[in-house]
């Protein structure tokens, strides 16, 4: 039986107190949201949950990526084969996009699931990421956050094997948001939980159940999509699971992630499970889908993931309103994006092992790497001696930094660094710091980001973030 | 083994419009006007008959060389345009000379001009033509030593400011620079921020400017004026990209090491601190002027601030540098600044420079540094 080999997650550094929005201060364990930053997207936090999770393993033995996020920026182009080259992956790797429904985590879940049961991938990466926006100061707004996790699936050495899933397909107009639109809509309350989340959830579960055979109480922590922690009560016990099962759903902590949420949960119940545990999940969203894990000896050897409580812990709360639609890019700038089609394509194509992958090249004569890779070394003026490194997953060093009031940003000023990997040297920006935190030769590792959105469009290149482990 | 250049041509004639924000001048009224006093100076009354050629330097336009030809009225007849980041004024200067050394032509025009104004941005464009391609702005590339340097050598955002108040005060003496205030140590300290830890007033003043030369055979030279100069060196050296060059240590620029060399050999210069008398650096920021007070080996790596405190490089000092206010006050027509730089060492070197006027100066350096910084100009000029 295939099931999930690794995990790991990402939650933003930034946090919006929720008190902001109405215009108090944030006071010191009051409730917050996770909230991405201007350079942040699905994309960025997917391919940091990916790094995350596949710490350890091997990147060339991934055969299939499945990536799933209702807020990808573009309509038409793929995300998986983006993140695939971030995280410089095999050219023949299996990229598929599930979209346009907050069920597309576990749909992509499930897709590598059977991927890998059918023998079509022996190992498949599902990565979700959501970063889904409501109209300002509205609680809808309050409640979402932002986040990826990700998972590898494999046929052997799993650590939480798959069991079954149970999936309910429903149609009802409770949230939702058209081409074009920035902000997600969501009906009235009640009837989002009376018609909605409350019977498409049980029913899925209750079905779960069925199909494995077993009650409520046999399962030992289920990680459930919540609307909220009332509604959630409710769902527990109409299907008569004690609280102690459940996974805290991070409510006032990191929010409603969205597709990425119940699988979030997912991952943090991962982080402390013992084998013989089983671990159930469902999301929701036009209709529901709960799947069924029994945790694996393997879980004890697996070395410890960022995941969540990393990333919960390491937290950086805003301290306005105005701060979070900056870092949201939802406030009145003085400077424009262009407006023509941005960089040119073809730049962008010859570029993309630099700017995606951030490959640097290894010189076969001196040993001595450059980034990007040159024709001519630097040092020994070899030409045409390359073998391809890649620099996105080692530490750096930070040799100098500036910090750059003019750049255009939404949160100036730019950090700007000089970085040495592998004896390399990488200019970068600096992100998940403040000026006053940058030290000279301070160690750094580096995060996929948004570098700027010139054609109205997100360009993607690393950034350099402060190393702490 | 390379030839010298030394003393083979002369400059015979310079001059400069008004620098600054020139709304109402163009690049042809620019052009015009640096070209026609140059002409004056150098007694030339028929440019379309003594002019043989036209080396130009110029970042911002993409109008070719037609342009000047139609500033000048001057056709049938052969114009270069250089554009290479700020060093693009000595290397259109280099040109000329270069073409006069050769014999081909007796008397030629260089004329330098930029008109960053018409942008519509106060400082320089943030373009994005690559994904990697600007990450930060001129100001992020020049302070990327600034940490390391001051920490290395006990520097400090004082001794920066130090060198922008002299400049701010020499430009005050001179008739054509853009800004014309004194300021104070405490007005650049407390100026807003735009890259670390370079404030409003350790950066140049982005402006609006053209200046011209005319070149002649240094046999011929006094045909067109009793008291010409003579070319001692003029170079251009390219080092590698600070931003990748593995061996880069955040303390000297290598441009200029490399460009300094160079010169002081084709010049004959061994210790340039005491046979210099007086120099005209690229000071596009406060942290440039101090690196490059070592990297011109005017003083030893890690002693520019003692130098600076002690007023060593003030007008009054014993080797004045920037006497007509730099790029700082003067202006800094990108294209324009290294032909201006040759204008007022001429000045100087003729003893007409006015009040700013550095006595008994005759042996006058001139330097550009631009680019991430990749590429360093230098020029000296001395008299006969």
């Amino acid at each position: 039986m295939p099931g999930i080999a690794s995990y790991g997650a990402y939650i933003p550094q930034t946090r919006l107190p929720l008190s902001l929005a109405s215009g108090r201060p944030a006071k010191e364990g009051g409730p917050e949201r996770a909230v991405a930053n201007y350079d942040e997207d699905a994309v960025t936090m997917a391919v940091a949950a990916a790094v995350d999770c596949m710490a350890g393993f091997e990147r060339a033995s991934i055969d299939a990526l499945l990536f799933a996020s209702t807020s990808y920026p573009l309509r038409e182009k793929q995300g998986a084969a983006l993140i695939a080259k971030a995280l410089d992956l095999r050219r023949d790797v299996a990229t598929s996009d599930h979209a346009g429904s907050l069920r597309a985590g576990t749909a992509a879940l499930a897709s590598g699931l059977h991927a890998v049961a059918a023998g079509e991938a022996r190992n498949a990466l599902v990565v979700v990421g959501d970063s889904r926006l409501g109209p300002p100061r509205s609680a809808l707004e309050a409640r979402l956050g932002d986040g990826a996790v990700a998972f590898l699936i494999s046929e052997r050495d799993v650590i939480a094997s798959f069991a079954t899933s149970h999936s309910i397909a429903d149609e009802l107009q409770d949230q939702w948001r058209s081409e074009g639109e920035t902000f997600t809509h969501s009906w009235e309350d009640r009837f989002v939980v009376q018609e909605g989340y409350t019977p498409n959830l049980c029913a899925a579960v209750v079905g779960l159940l069925e199909k494995a055979g077993i009650q409520a109480s046999d399962v030992s922590r289920a990680a459930l999509y919540a609307h909220d922690a009332r509604s959630l009560g409710a769902v527990a016990r109409q299907l008569g699971l004690a609280s102690e099962q459940l996974q805290d759903p991070l409510l006032g902590k990191l929010g409603n992630t969205g597709s990425a949420y119940a699988l979030m949960l997912l991952a943090h119940a991962l982080e402390s499970a013992k084998p013989g545990e089983r671990l159930l999940t469902a999301s929701y969203g036009d209709g529901a889908h709960a799947l069924l894990f029994q945790v694996e000896d393997p879980i004890e050897k697996l070395e410890p993931r960022r995941a969540i409580s990393w990333h919960l812990a390491r937290r950086r709360a805003l301290t306005s309103y105005d701060a979070y639609l900056k870092a949201r890019d939802l406030d009145a700038r003085e400077w424009e994006g262009e407006g023509d089609l941005g960089l040119s394509a073809t730049i962008r194509f010859r570029e993309r092992d630099a700017d995606i992958a951030m490959l640097g090249g290894r010189c076969q004569g001196c040993a001595q790497i450059h980034f990007p890779e040159p024709r001519v070394c630097y040092k020994c003026f070899r030409k045409d001696a390359w073998e391809p490194v890649r620099l996105s997953d080692k530490s750096g060093t930070l040799l100098a930094y500036t910090f750059d009031y003019f750049f255009p940003a939404s949160e100036p000023p730019t950090i700007m660094i000089m970085t040495e990997v592998e004896g390399c040297r990488v200019h970068v920006q600096l992100a998940n710091a403040r000026p006053e935190e940058v030290r000279l030769d301070m160690p750094v590792e580096y995060v996929f980001r948004i570098i700027h959105r010139a054609g109205g469009k997100p360009n993607y290149f690393w950034k350099a973030s402060p190393l702490s482990r | 083994m390379a030839k010298s250049i030394r003393d083979k041509v002369a400059v015979v004639g310079v001059g400069a419009c008004k620098f600054g924000e020139n709304w109402q001048k163009s690049r042809e009224d620019m052009i015009v006007e640096a070209s026609y006093e140059a002409y004056e100076d150098a007694g030339i009354e028929d440019p379309q008959r003594q002019i043989e050629a036209v080396f130009a330097g110029a970042v911002y336009p993409r109008e070719g060389t037609g342009e000047i030809a139609e500033a000048l009225k001057l056709f049938g007849r052969p114009i270069s345009i250089v554009s290479d980041y700020c060093q693009t004024g000595t290397d259109a200067f280099r040109f000329g000379v270069f073409a006069v050394a050769s014999g081909m032509y007796d008397t030629v025009l260089v004329v330098g001009f930029d008109k960053p104004k018409d942008r519509g941005v106060s400082g320089p464009t943030v373009r994005f033509d690559k994904v990697r391609g600007l990450p930060a702005t001129p100001a992020g590339w020049f302070s990327l030593c600034a940490a390391r340097y001051f920490e290395t050598f006990g520097a400090g955002r004082e001794d920066l400011a130090r060198i922008a108040v002299k400049n701010h005060h020499n430009g005050t003496l001179a008739p054509k620079s853009m800004l014309k205030r004194e300021i104070t140590v405490d007005d650049v300290l407390n100026a807003r921020i735009i890259s670390w830890p370079f404030g409003l007033y350790d950066c140049a003043a982005q402006s609006d400017g053209a200046a011209a030369a005319i070149l002649t055979r240094a046999d011929i030279a006094k045909n067109y004026r009793q008291d010409p100069v003579l070319v001692k060196a003029v170079t251009i050296a390219v080092a590698e990209h600070p931003q990748r060059d593995p061996d880069f240590d955040f303390l000297a620029w290598k441009p200029t090491l490399y460009a300094a060399k160079d010169a002081y050999a084709q010049a004959g210069i061994d210790e340039p601190f005491r046979e210099l008398d007086v120099v005209q650096l690229h000071d596009c920021f406060t942290l440039t002027e101090m690196l490059t007070y070592e990297d011109l080996g005017l003083c030893k790596k890690g002693e520019a601030k003692d130098y600076v405190a002690s007023g060593t490089f003030a007008l009054t000092g014993e080797l004045p540098v920037n006497t007509d206010g730099g790029l700082k006050t003067f202006g800094h027509p990108t294209g324009a600044t290294g032909v201006r730089m040759i204008y007022e060492n001429t000045l100087q070197l003729q003893g007409r420079a006015g009040e700013r006027q550095v006595k008994g100066a005759n042996l006058a350096l001139s330097h550009n540094i631009g680019g991430p910084p990749t590429t360093c100009g230098i020029a000296i000029l001395g008299n006969p």
